[in-house]
């Protein structure tokens, strides 16, 4: 939104294709149309989102929504699939923002009905106004898990447990970190506040778990873990997971747009300059999809890249580029303050990250870590070639949510960073389309 | 397994679910029709007939696979739900039972 309004106002043209019905991605889901009474219980960062779309709605620009982009190449032709129909669009300038998706957290059991992430529960509270029935069961590390639990206190639902992953070690490590993140002292007051809620509701709150196993039948019945080194057992009909958040990187990817891994927040990130604009000249990436910095940091990252394809396009010139955009960095460099702190906090151990070998790697194609250590140990070269022989990353959601647990298999096994291992390429369609919508297409 | 919250009163449509006609929110995905309805498991799988259910609900697992009107494989939770629509749970490999 903030890309797209940043480039209206330098008299860009503007389209935006929105996977979703309405706008505000993840962060923002139907803030301007929610179900809910009183949207104000899901906290003051949400409804800061209220406004952003209330600016964007009144933009002028060609707004299309529940429209898929199914491919995006170099030469800036995208295939859009809207209404039903294929379409095809060439942009002289891209800005994708497709945001970020949550850090598969394998274990087993993790696949079985009543597993969910806690975005998944963010979204059905946020989109359908549901709650859980019984007070469920949070599972991983970081402050998506801890605003859910307190927006589930907050709406009476309850937590049953928070189930902590994160290892005794952070403490120290993110410590020398905190000098620089106290310029965002009041995001981490926010966080602080978040904890103190939880503590006050009396919440089990289970540290330093490991050893994660969901058991169940047709559905999830219960939960075993360890806690520092106590085995534990919850009864419980739903569990969410969270372990972090990472780029969607899969359309740059795919676009040829170069990445690069980032180790202090344990992910791969396109390689851009400071305006984000990716190894692929008119193709910028902008929001979290860039790199993971927060929503404040998103919306800034966009205005950046909008007026630079302001500038691309002719429109503004170097020097009145610059100085429009010198405050938006100045504001980017105080919201990302806090960012080394969080990563170090709230980093990834490596037994989460190394799934015991009964553990589904791949839902789509069901091939466990077993088959995928195997694969090492017969010398296969990396992910793709593993992809190749055993199917990973080959079923419907193309790699999205067994990729990371791959990597970082092969990076365990060859004591490598996963920067060194490499990961799994992406071709389109990026999203399914049928034979049907392609035979009903138009040009543009 | 997921009730609407309190001091919610939205207006229902009605759809059939499994052959069955049953009132639900209107405006809502049909992955959060599953979990209103507690429609478990939503789905077994094509390979192993493993139960599944809506993981990320974002449109990115592909866990919410159902039959809506008809056409098989449609990402529930990118789908909202209309009055009338016909949804079928994908419980068996097609051509016989789930091995």
């Amino acid at each position: 939104m903030a890309a797209a309004q940043a480039a209206l106002q330098q008299g860009v043209k503007v389209a935006l294709f929105d996977e979703q019905s309405n706008p505000g991605g993840q962060i923002y889901r139907n803030v301007d149309s929610s179900p809910l009474a009183e949207v104000s219980l899901l906290g003051h960062d949400y409804v800061f989102g209220q406004q952003q779309v209330l600016a964007f709605r009144h933009s002028r620009l060609d707004y299309f929504a529940g429209a898929s982009v199914w491919y995006l190449d170099k030469s800036g032709s995208l295939g859009v699939i809207y209404q039903g129909r294929h379409q095809e669009v060439k942009a002289a300038q891209i800005i994708i923002a497709s945001g970020a998706q949550e850090r598969p957290m394998p274990f087993p059991g993790w696949h079985k009905p009543g597993v969910m992430t806690a975005g998944a529960g963010q979204i059905l509270l946020k989109s359908a106004a549901l709650v859980p029935r019984q007070a469920p069961v949070l599972v991983g590390s970081g402050p998506l898990l801890l605003l859910l639990a307190w927006q589930y206190l907050r709406t009476g639902v309850g937590v049953q447990a928070i189930v902590d992953t994160t290892p005794k070690v952070n403490r120290w490590r993110a410590l020398r970190h905190l000098p620089p993140a106290l310029a965002a002292s009041d995001t981490l007051f926010k966080g602080l506040q978040l904890v103190m809620a939880i503590k006050r509701a009396r919440v089990p709150w289970y540290r330093q778990a490991t050893d994660l196993r969901a058991e169940g039948g047709e559905r999830v019945e219960g939960l075993k873990f360890k806690s520092k080194g106590t085995a534990h057992q919850l009864d419980t009909g739903l569990v969410m997971l969270h372990q972090g958040v990472m780029p969607a990187l899969h359309m740059a990817a795919a676009a040829g747009c170069e990445t690069q891994w980032n180790g202090p927040q344990q992910c791969w990130q396109p390689r851009l300059d400071k305006w984000g604009e990716s190894s692929q000249p008119g193709i910028f990436i902008a929001g979290d999809g860039a790199g993971i910095g927060g929503a404040r940091a998103a919306a800034l990252s966009g205005r950046l890249a909008g007026l630079r394809v302001a500038h691309r396009l002719g429109l503004i010139e170097q020097a009145q580029c610059d100085r429009l955009a010198r405050p938006h960095f100045n504001a980017r460099q105080r919201h990302l303050a806090i960012r080394p702190f969080l990563d170090a906090f709230y980093r990834v151990g490596m037994n989460a990250l190394n799934p015991v070998d009964e553990t589904l790697v791949c839902r789509c194609e069901e091939v466990t870590a077993t088959e995928i250590r195997a694969l090492v140990s017969l010398g296969c070269s990396g992910p793709n070639q593993a992809k190749a022989f055993v199917r990973c990353g080959m079923g419907p959601c193309q790699g999205r949510f067994c990729a990371s647990t791959v990597e970082n298999i092969f990076a365990g096994q060859r004591a490598v960073s996963v920067g060194e291992i490499g990961r799994f390429s992406a071709r389109p369609p990026l999203k399914p389309v049928t034979l049907g919508q392609l035979a009903t297409s138009e040009g543009e | 397994m997921f009730r609407l919250i309190d001091n919610t009163d939205p207006e229902l449509v009605e759809i059939e679910f499994d052959g069955t006609t049953v009132a639900v929110p209107a405006g809502i995905s049909l992955a959060a029709v599953i979990f209103y309805l507690d429609a478990m498991p939503a789905r077994k799988t094509i390979l192993s007939g493993s139960p599944r259910a809506p993981f990320c609900m974002m449109g990115a697992c592909f866990e919410c696979l159902l039959e809506i009107d008809g056409i098989e494989n449609q990402r529930a939770c990118q789908v909202e739900v209309k009055a009338g629509m016909k949804v079928t749970r994908q419980l068996t490999v097609s051509g016989g039972e789930a091995t």
